[in-house]
């Protein structure tokens, strides 16, 4: 485990004691049968991930038969398996081997899951869908200050974001469009998306102040 | 948490220094293993934690890996 001394094989480090790890290094790293049966094996732990992950998500994609859903598993775990045996360098050694393996399946599972959710589906370009708080009258639950708060909030993302800022916010928060989904249609990356997203928060709160809403319950709260 | 709580939340993010996407999968499998451990993984990863009350889709990677590491 990650807590423990790390000690270098090669150009690999590996968590010193983690027996497993470093038979699943010396085994990939190697030649002959030896590096075909780890492969293998490898190919089999990455599809029991994708499995695992298509399983979780499934519901978001009611309209998908169980082979369907297995053809995106299998996809992923290819997918993953490329990837881990190209950067099969990269591994620090300070998590099991198998933890680091598992997320390259779930992340190419998940992002599969969702990408396959919203295909055909346009995403709403609304950016002046504003104010957040209805017209109609408050909301039962919102009590005064909240709504304050969101009409706030409503005149600063009219006033103070840039449109692109105001349509990657309505986009991932109001239409909730998955974030990876969102940056294959703009032709960007999820990580430049994010940024975005987390600068217009930032702005957003830099406004509310501005506006002397300074807000107590900002944050992140565990 | 009302509704109007969780969107006040979700537009206004965490407010507090955070990883980003790249980061946050490149360090998940140290975070997770330490979770798993009983470990101080927040204080391990500074910046993991606010990023996923943040990212919805990185949440959901980080809640399956851990669930499959730790099964």
């Amino acid at each position: 485990m990650s807590a423990g001394p790390v000690v270098s094989v090669g150009r690999v480090s590996v968590p010193a004691g983690d027996a497993e790890t470093q038979e699943w290094l010396d085994a990939l790293t190697g030649t002959g049968a030896r590096r075909d049966e780890a492969v293998s094996r490898l190919h089999g732990l990455l599809l029991r991930a994708a499995r695992f992950e298509v399983n979780r998500r499934k519901r978001v994609l009611p309209h998908l038969r169980g082979a369907e859903l297995d053809d995106i598993a299998v996809q992923s775990a290819d997918d993953a398996l490329v990837s881990i045996l190209a950067r099969l360098s990269d591994f620090r050694g300070e998590s099991r081997f198998t933890t680091w393996a598992y997320k390259f399946a779930i992340f190419e599972a998940a992002v599969a899951l969702r990408r396959r959710a919203w295909q055909g589906r346009e995403i709403p370009i609304e950016p002046e869908r504003w104010p957040l708080v209805p017209s109609g009258g408050p909301s039962p639950e919102a009590g005064t200050e909240q709504r304050e708060l969101l009409a706030a909030i409503s005149d600063g993302v009219r006033e103070a974001l840039t449109p692109h800022q105001r349509r990657v916010l309505v986009s991932v928060v109001l239409d909730d469009v998955p974030i990876d989904v969102l940056a294959e249609r703009l032709g960007t990356t999820r990580g430049a998306l994010y940024k975005t997203l987390h600068d217009a928060r930032a702005r957003l709160r830099a406004d509310l102040e501005e506006r002397g809403l300074a807000r107590e319950h900002e944050g992140s709260k565990p | 948490m009302t509704d109007a709580d969780v969107l006040v939340r979700r537009l206004l993010g965490p407010g507090e220094p955070e990883v980003g996407c790249d980061e946050c999968f490149f360090e998940l499998d140290r975070y997770v293993d330490l979770r798993i451990a009983g470990a101080d993984a927040d204080a391990a990863v500074p910046g993991m934690r606010a990023h996923l009350d943040g990212c919805p889709a990185c949440a959901e990677e980080h809640e399956s890996l851990l669930a499959l590491a730790a099964g």
